[in-house]
């Protein structure tokens, strides 16, 4: 069949709601674009693994221990589902793994900040995970079979973690004052990290009118921004924690929150990863990959003579 | 002692044990060497969180004064707590992981075993449940005993290393005193003469079929029944209760 013919059969059947599955023809600037943002999005889980992995030894009750390995190990999970997802476009998860070990590969600029308080666990599930439901939730209604599922699944289990992160706020600012001080502190630091990790605003980042077609990209940076704000706001409010924008603000005729004027350069410039953990998570990745080698190859090797006495038998 | 504080301390040293190595397997967090391995280990870790969380709930009601499975766990000293000398055995390489909760998951899957018709129905629904997950730790610990030992010539020797190494902290996992004669007398807890059996023959097996060997026994360290530790818990728990000992008047 010609190209042409299969691109509008393809287009065809996109604008009809039905899902693209993996062995059905797509256009090669699909399947890219698709392997780029799942496999973000699978480096994001397994990275985002690392500021949580560093409070579970410091959980501080036992409550708190399970529901925090509970969550993590939902991130691995997810970061396991997307690489399989992303596998079935014809790239394997090594070859993703070296793109992300070179740098080549990109993860979400949010886990490039630290968790210096126990708060920031809460700040974590509350706003970050918060924030990657609103983008995940459109993704969900995307085009291509795998990773809308996937999106699905995923959406069920980041509602538990945006909830068991904001218990966790709404815990410490019914606390002692130095709870509420720790709250506060957690929720200025991640705040502008967290709405600015749902990508630049529309201005600067001209929405591919052929992504949107394709059902590639849902929704605006801007549109999904405002929803999680005007989600967000209300539940600080509710908890007693001040916003750290002066200028927000509720807008009666839109119905809206508007906020200030957010520090892009600082977003970019952890992009380009001059953050404050950029180096620390790409090391500790490449050095988990580096010490887990010899462990690989021994499986590996087990593996095959396993087989092999098998075959002799 | 009597029969309420002998259960206590009993009580003690299977939810200090699952609580500790817990800790140490969640240390790998995002550092293990392939991804599924990362989240099996964050998974056993939740089971032993959970178990020790049920030990300590329980071991606080029978000690009665007023005292909650947190403040058992957080406000504790090193030498109040009673977990085996190996389950804070530092993680190590893999192999230094593998082969301690191989040695561990052997144990507690003879002791749980035994459990689980103990006459304190509460140590014997806890025992019901954990062997569940114990029979499945059990069966990941031995695969990885057989791929390390038996994979390539490092991995041999890393695993050969890691069980020379370790092999010392294994009398101190039966080690009997005046708690375990109370106990064993009412029946409520295991004579652990008949676990090393059973322990012995299981490690012997596994350790042969993975082309590996049983080390010399020179050095033989015991003591936890006391709470004699080694260097290793008090930086474990000085990490893990930090917060509750920053802020005593908080609850979280």
């Amino acid at each position: 069949m010609e190209e042409s013919k299969q691109l509008e059969q393809f287009e065809a059947k996109i604008a009809a709601g039905q899902k693209i599955e993996p062995k059905d023809w797509m256009p090669e600037a699909y399947r890219k674009q698709l392997i780029r943002m799942m496999s973000q999005h699978a480096h994001s889980e397994i990275v985002g693994m690392l500021p949580e992995g560093n409070w579970i030894t410091r959980a501080p009750s036992l409550r708190r221990k399970a529901i925090l390995l509970a969550k993590v190990q939902d991130e691995g999970g997810h970061g396991l589902y997307l690489y399989s997802a992303a596998e079935t476009l014809g790239i394997d998860r090594k070859e993703l793994l070296e793109q992300l070990h070179s740098g080549k590969a990109k993860y979400s600029s949010i886990f490039n900040y630290p968790t210096l308080t126990w708060a920031d666990i809460g700040a974590i599930g509350w706003l970050v995970d918060g924030a990657a439901i609103m983008n995940q939730t459109a993704l969900a209604r995307g085009s291509y079979g795998p990773y809308s599922r996937a999106m699905v699944r995923i959406c069920k289990e980041e509602s538990f973690h945006n909830r068991q992160g904001y218990e966790i706020m709404m815990h410490l600012a019914q606390g002692t004052p130095e709870q509420k001080e720790m709250a506060q502190d957690a929720f200025n630091r991640w705040w502008w990290p967290s709405i600015m990790m749902l990508g630049p605003s529309d201005d600067q980042s001209p929405n591919s009118e052929q992504l949107m077609r394709w059902k590639v990209k849902m929704e605006s940076n801007d549109a999904i921004r405002e929803r999680f704000i005007d989600r967000t706001v209300p539940q600080a409010d509710f908890i007693g924690l001040k916003v750290p924008d002066p200028a927000m603000k509720f807008n009666e005729k839109t119905g809206h929150y508007e906020h200030g004027p957010i520090n892009w350069e600082e977003f970019f410039e952890v992009i380009k990863g001059n953050g404050v953990c950029n180096a620390i998570r790409l090391k500790a990745r490449v050095e988990a990959d580096k010490k887990g080698q010899w462990v690989r190859e021994a499986a590996t090797a087990y593996a095959a003579k396993q087989a092999k006495e098998k075959a002799m038998a | 002692m009597n029969l309420q504080e002998a259960k206590f301390e009993y009580l003690l040293r299977l939810g200090d044990s699952s609580l500790i190595i817990g800790h140490r397997l969640s240390e790998w967090c995002g550092h293990g060497p392939i991804l599924e391995e990362d989240i099996a280990l964050i998974n056993i870790a939740l089971d032993f969180v959970g178990n020790a969380s049920a030990l300590l709930t329980y071991a606080a009601q029978v000690e009665g004064k007023g005292r909650t499975e947190d403040d058992l766990a957080y406000l504790r000293s090193e030498r109040e707590y009673r977990n085996l000398l190996l389950t804070e055995q530092p993680n190590g390489d893999y192999a230094v992981t593998i082969a301690r909760q191989f040695l561990y998951d052997v144990y507690t899957f003879f002791l749980y075993e035994e459990l689980k018709t103990s006459k304190d129905e509460t140590i014997a629904a806890i025992a019901v449940k954990s062997h569940k997950e114990i029979t499945y730790h059990l069966r990941h610990t031995t695969e990885w005993m057989y791929r390390l030992g038996d994979g390539t010539e490092e991995s041999h020797k890393r695993m050969q290393t890691a069980l020379n190494d370790l092999w010392m902290y294994t009398p101190d996992l039966f080690d009997m005193n005046e708690v375990d004669a109370i106990l064993i007398n009412e029946g409520i807890a295991v004579d652990l003469n008949k676990v090393k059996e059973a322990w012995e023959k299981r490690v012997r097996e596994v350790i042969s079929e993975a082309k590996l060997e049983i080390p010399a026994a020179n050095i033989k360290q015991k003591g936890s029944r006391e709470g004699r530790h080694s260097e290793h818990l008090g930086f474990l728990l000085a990490e893990m209760q930090y917060i509750p000992r920053s802020y005593p008047n908080a609850n979280w």
